[in-house]
């Protein structure tokens, strides 16, 4: 099949546009399909050039149904003081400024976290050196509820055991 | 059977967001900050000593625009690092498996890369790192919301884990519109090969997890790496059945595609990626002897960056269709 364009070339673009319930049936070659803008030429060219929609349009598009914050005041200026980014600013770029912008902006920002991501609790890595108090009370955590499942199950060696290495990481951090 | 499941995966990779407390993030930092940030990753990077014999550095404003493209291509920067020739910057390792991102959306970023499907392993190493990396950088870190980033989408575990996958019988069967819709309602975003924003070609895409925050790590990579293993199980069927039921009409899809990259003389990426993807099939159904290393390599090298990096010089589009249909040929024919 050649072409319907330049009639020339072989048609190894087959294109289908439906308007309005319309069929419209076009069979090009690639050199006229690209100039008919239906492909690009060149993979990488479309890697910086075709962006249909970003992570802050998405964003943004959130935001706007999002309900209003109860205790925001309508014009109220949420700010970061230590970076100085404003709500809006962020509305706009879908980027935060720095980390204090999530403590700044937080009555914003926590119903965001949780629309994109289902919950606003990390239960994934704590960092080794910054963390270690947040590691050992987790830590805690989980031990105290192995600690009630032994009892429950009336394993009592075990539950001694738990509840001396429960004690030993409450002294060590505090409580 | 397939090493790593790679009649259907190409290659899986995981990265981890990360900020360094009390800079500005990326987006507002001074070019002051970003120096800064250089400095006290490579200074981390270097005080380790598993670490320190590792890397190369990039830095973005003393490479050319091939090579950046071609690290692009190669998957060991992002798009966006390659652009920020004013303060990006990359520390990767010797073997290609480990990229350290400085200056992109976040501070750094790590990412791991590894062949076929290898996502648990991908997350091990960049968790490694990570830790290493740990002990000389403080982090940006909350104890509710996890690790800090620029944007919130990528908050608490920092995590992006990513399979990509080559879905040709899914394709001609026409299931994969379905099989795609259902995934991204699970929570796994799907994207073309150069991630966010770009098309998919030669049937070849990307998945991801979409949800960073309130899952634990392993969480997050199991939960892709089920959805990953049953699409590998469709995929697989429908090949069978094709080669099966329709096995007349494969050989000679598989056979024509051959024909034409085998003989071409003048040859686009895109329609490269086309042939490609038959020919790939083809080879996973035994139709035609090639190696799907070999042709997975080959869909590297014959990037427009690669390319030209391959043959040591600016090329301008058509003549680099040429000489991108001779070296097909060549290397497909031996």
């Amino acid at each position: 099949m050649l072409c319907d364009k330049c009639k020339e070339r072989p048609a190894t673009v087959h294109y289908t546009q439906i308007i309005n319930g319309v069929k419209t049936e076009m069979n090009l070659c690639e050199q006229c399909a690209a100039e008919e803008g239906l492909i690009n030429n060149e993979t990488f060219a479309s890697v910086a050039n075709f962006t249909p929609f970003s992570v802050q349009n998405l964003l943004a598009g959130l935001m706007n149904f999002l309900p209003e914050v109860g205790n925001t005041f309508v014009g109220q200026q949420l700010k970061c003081d230590n970076c100085g980014l404003t709500y809006d600013m962020f509305r706009q770029t879908g980027r935060l400024g720095c980390s204090h912008c999530y403590d700044a902006l937080q009555d914003e920002l926590n119903p965001l976290m949780r629309r994109i991501h289902g919950s606003i609790e990390h239960r994934g890595k704590i960092p080794r050196k910054t963390g270690g108090i947040i590691r050992a009370r987790r830590e805690i955590d989980e031990l105290k509820e192995k600690l009630e499942k032994a009892v429950k199950e009336e394993a009592y060696e075990e539950a001694a055991v738990l509840r001396d290495k429960i004690r030993e990481l409450e002294k060590e951090f505090g409580k | 059977m397939f090493e790593h499941d790679n009649d259907v995966v190409l290659s899986s990779r995981v990265r981890l967001a990360r900020n360094i407390k009390d800079i500005p993030f990326p987006s507002i930092m001074k070019d002051s900050d970003a120096e800064n940030v250089i400095d006290i990753v490579k200074k981390a990077v270097y005080s380790n000593e598993i670490l320190s014999a590792q890397f190369i550095e990039y830095d973005m404003k003393n490479i050319n625009p091939i090579e950046r493209q071609s690290l692009v291509e190669r998957h060991l920067i992002s798009p966006d690092l390659a652009q920020n020739t004013k303060n990006g910057y990359a520390l990767i390792k010797k073997d290609n498996t480990v990229s350290i991102l400085i200056n992109e959306e976040d501070h750094l970023r790590i990412q791991t890369i590894m062949k076929g499907l290898n996502i648990k392993e991908a997350w091990n190493v960049a968790d490694k790192i990570d830790d290493l990396l740990e002990e000389n950088i403080n982090y940006a870190y909350n104890e509710k919301i996890g690790y800090l980033t620029s944007c919130p989408t990528n908050v608490g575990t920092g995590i992006r884990a990513s399979v990509m996958v080559h879905l040709p019988a899914l394709s001609i069967t026409g299931q994969i519109g379905n099989i795609l819709n259902s995934v991204v309602k699970i929570g796994i975003a799907v994207r073309g090969m150069y991630g966010e924003g770009t098309q998919s070609l030669g049937d070849i895409y990307q998945l991801s997890n979409q949800v960073t925050l309130g899952q634990r790590e392993i969480e997050i990579i199991e939960n892709l790496e089920g959805v990953v293993k049953q699409i590998i199980n469709n995929e697989r069927k429908a090949r069978n059945d094709l080669f099966t039921i329709r096995r007349v009409q494969m050989e000679d899809r598989v056979g024509r595609a051959y024909g034409l990259i085998s003989n071409a003389r003048v040859l686009s990426t895109q329609e490269y990626m086309k042939l490609m993807s038959d020919v790939r099939l083809g080879a996973v159904l035994k139709i035609i002897d090639i190696d799907i290393k070999e042709i997975d390599e080959l869909t590297t090298n014959i990037q427009p960056g690669n390319l030209q990096k391959i043959l040591g010089k600016q090329i301008d589009p058509y003549e680099r269709d040429i000489k991108r249909a001779e070296y097909v040929v060549q290397k497909i024919k031996g």
